[in-house]
């Protein structure tokens, strides 16, 4: 084991790298452009022996991807954002397939407006598509995921592809102290792939994804994807028991943040999740019974995790870093779903939504949450999603539409950005919401 | 003029073995379909066909093949793409002593019109670009055929489709020109007329390392409108009018395989076909029907000129 600085892109390609995959079908994008460079470098210098092979798009490229691990190779490939729309085909392809592979993508929002910062629209656009769906928070869960990710992928109980997220420019350019496993550990926790299921071969001849005209033998196919994937919460949990036992880190499908006396539980995914354990702390050292759950992994969703641990408390706040147009965030859709049965189910549940486009997310919009989940009662009205900025971010947004409409002529400078007045910002939200309706 | 053969001399010279075994759903009287039974019997058993949305499609129904090969369905537009995973793949698993080399297989795209011509056709230009050593099979038959016969950018001038009612107005994509624009080892066009034709150009090709790529002119019964007992005689009329030029390229260098002593009329090939009815009822589109006897006449006028080599 070596101990590196890596950046989540490195700590991406280290996966693979470690992972001995045969295949890269690759494509350039933004954030992800460094795991393929990275994993190009090597490649070209006799470093790793799967071959490396790039693509007119990330349609192809997945198609690749899929058709490889079809025919038994261990194949490894990433993309991020439009890419993923781009190959969005492709990836319902492949998991229909039943083939593992491992993608990795680094999240960036979507156009339009087109933008380079990361959100997690990308990523859950691909919810249904039959992936495995792992969220990173640092470095050494991305590289620590990916091989875990081969791991479930290739468990015969699950055999569908894993996508493993991390996001964009936060994690994915961000220089992380990572443990880099000795290869000969790796093999023990991940043995070469047993493709004998799989693959075309002379020897015997197989048709693969052939049509299905039959609704109800369509129906036992999809659904047959579903209950694979619901067996990856078993295989997921074994392989950390595995994982543990060889690395000493251990990941759970939700992780569970000084909840243990929580009265308010606040639920995130992703790196973003560090800045809400923050707030945490400093909530906890104010006194606060607060703690916080991440959802790592997102399908399965850990529905039954989530109902436990959350059974008892007064108060969630569901951040979500996407948005639903006309529903608000998602994951607090889906974790509403999976309280509904619960007998003790918390009183309250609240829908923000920030970190669109990269947009950082300060203590104070953390402050914010806290504040209107102690006000809220159990009862209320129905809310809608609550979209979170700071009063300067308000400011620094109302500079750049005024901007826009300013004859060119008229330069003034822009509004200076200012810390103050939430509530006065809140209430001009409320206006612009009350013009609407 | 008939280039010399060098491999089949008559159709009794082709393998008999049959890899497309009778029995897919396909209509009656398919030129694809005689296309890619006669592809198959020269490439021989070891092949894996990587499919494009289309007809062909709906020759492997769960749970039948009519292929005694295999099988991979992929997209309508990234087959190419998806050959290239599938001969990726093996080569690495031969290279890293994980397949056993005789398991090998030869990989070949099958896709129609709309695939190859519009959709697929950025996933083609990279596997040729590439130089992937595959074998790609499009089964021209001018239009989206499977979805019920809509225009294509293969649909020729003047032809009815379901979106093109008055006929087309826009003259073919020339994909044999495209396809050769990037000096891909072998490209060919082909037609289930001409059997030994078309045997003749696969063994030819068997040996290159690269793209090979044939086009197939896929007469259709169902979409062109004429009955499937016709089917040998339209593919016929449409090489001796000269619509279809039966050439190969070899490195980019063309050479056509088949010249008519004496070319026919465009019409008689035209007029047995009810997706050019209209050309001729109510009233006869003179204008149209010139110009498209034009467009061939002009498509051989420099071929006729040069001296004929390997004749």
């Amino acid at each position: 084991m070596s101990r590196q600085l890596l950046t989540g892109n490195a700590a991406a390609a280290w996966g693979a790298r470690l992972a001995d995959v045969d295949y890269i079908p690759a494509f350039p994008i933004t954030p992800q452009t460094e795991i393929i460079e990275t994993l190009a470098a090597w490649s070209q210098a006799g470093e790793l022996p799967g071959r490396f092979v790039t693509f007119d798009g990330e349609h192809s490229m997945l198609t690749a991807a899929g058709a490889a691990a079809a025919a038994g190779a261990r194949t490894f490939t990433a993309t991020s954002s439009q890419g993923l729309l781009f190959g969005m085909e492709s990836l319902y392809t492949i998991s229909g397939w039943r083939v593992p592979l491992v993608l990795v993508n680094v999240s960036r929002g979507l156009s339009a407006p087109i933008t380079l910062g990361p959100d997690h629209n990308d990523v859950l656009a691909a919810r249904d598509a039959g992936f495995v769906q792992i969220h990173a928070e640092t470095c050494q869960e991305v590289l620590d995921s990916i091989l875990m990710g081969y791991r479930i992928a290739e468990d015969r109980r699950v055999s569908v592809p894993v996508l493993v997220n991390l996001d964009g420019f936060y994690l994915s350019f961000t220089r992380e102290p990572v443990d880099v496993p000795d290869e000969a550990a790796v093999r023990e926790f991940l043995p070469p792939f047993d493709f004998e299921h799989l693959g075309f071969r002379a020897s015997r001849p197989i048709a693969q994804g052939v049509a299905v005209l039959e609704g109800a033998t369509y129906s036992h196919f999809r659904y047959q994807m579903h209950r694979a994937i619901q067996n990856a919460a078993a295989v997921h949990a074994e392989a950390t028991v595995e994982f543990s036992r060889l690395f000493g880190r251990s990941y759970a499908a939700i992780e569970q943040y000084r909840v243990e006396d929580a009265d308010t539980v606040l639920v995130m995914a992703g790196s973003f999740a560090a800045k809400g354990k923050a707030a945490v702390d400093q909530w906890r050292a104010d006194g606060r019974r607060v703690g916080l759950l991440r959802l790592r992994v997102v399908r399965p969703f850990p529905a039954a995790e989530l109902a436990a641990a959350l059974s008892g408390r007064r108060a969630v706040g569901v951040i979500d870093q996407n948005l639903s147009p006309g529903v608000g965030g998602i994951f607090c859709q889906e974790l509403a779903a999976a309280l509904y049965s619960v007998p003790d189910r918390p009183p309250v549940l609240r829908s923000f939504v920030t970190g669109l486009g990269g947009k950082d997310i300060s203590q104070s919009e953390f402050d914010h949450v806290l504040s209107v989940l102690d006000a809220a009662q159990s009862g209320d009205p129905v809310t809608d999603t609550e979209l979170l900025m700071t009063a300067a971010e308000w400011q620094q947004v109302q500079g750049r539409l005024a901007s826009a409409r300013r004859p060119v002529e008229d330069n003034a400078p822009l509004p200076t950005d200012s810390d103050d007045v939430r509530a006065a910002v809140r209430a001009e939200f409320e206006d612009a919401r009350g013009g609407v309706s | 003029m008939r280039v010399k053969r060098e491999h089949f001399r008559s159709p009794k010279d082709l393998p008999v073995v049959e890899y497309v075994t009778p029995g897919s759903p396909l209509c009656a009287g398919c030129g694809g379909l005689t296309t890619l039974r006669l592809m198959h019997k020269v490439l021989g058993e070891n092949v894996v066909v990587v499919n494009a949305a289309g007809c062909m499609t709906l020759m492997a129904v769960y749970p039948f093949t009519p292929l005694k090969s295999s099988w991979l369905y992929t997209t309508m537009g990234s087959a190419a793409a998806g050959a290239q995973g599938v001969r990726d793949a093996l080569d690495v698993l031969i290279e890293r002593g994980k397949l056993d080399a005789a398991d090998d297989l030869q990989v070949l795209v099958l896709a129609g019109d709309g695939s190859t011509y519009d959709m697929g056709l950025s996933a083609t230009s990279g596997a040729i670009h590439r130089g992937l050593n595959f074998w790609y099979l499009c089964y021209d038959n001018q239009a989206y055929g499977n979805t019920g016969f809509q225009m294509s950018a293969a649909s020729p001038l003047g032809s009815r489709t379901a979106t093109s009612h008055s006929g087309a107005v826009q003259r073919r994509k020339d994909i044999f020109e495209l396809w050769r624009a990037q000096r891909p080892p072998y490209v060919a066009t082909v037609s289930s007329h001409d059997a030994v034709d078309l045997a003749e150009k696969v063994e030819r090709a068997r040996g290159l390392n690269g793209p090979k790529l044939f086009l197939s002119l896929a007469v259709c019964p169902t979409g062109w409108g004429f009955d499937p007992e016709l089917s040998d005689e339209i593919a016929k009329l449409a090489i001796e009018t000269g619509v279809w030029p039966l050439k190969e390229a070899v490195d980019g260098a063309v050479r056509h395989t088949y010249v008519p002593n004496r070319f026919r009329p465009v019409e008689e090939y035209l007029r047995p076909q009810h997706r050019f009815a209209h050309l001729f009822e109510p009233q006869r589109d003179e204008e149209l029907l010139t110009r498209i006897q034009q467009n061939v006449d002009d498509y051989w006028a420099p071929v006729l000129a040069e001296p004929v080599a390997n004749a």
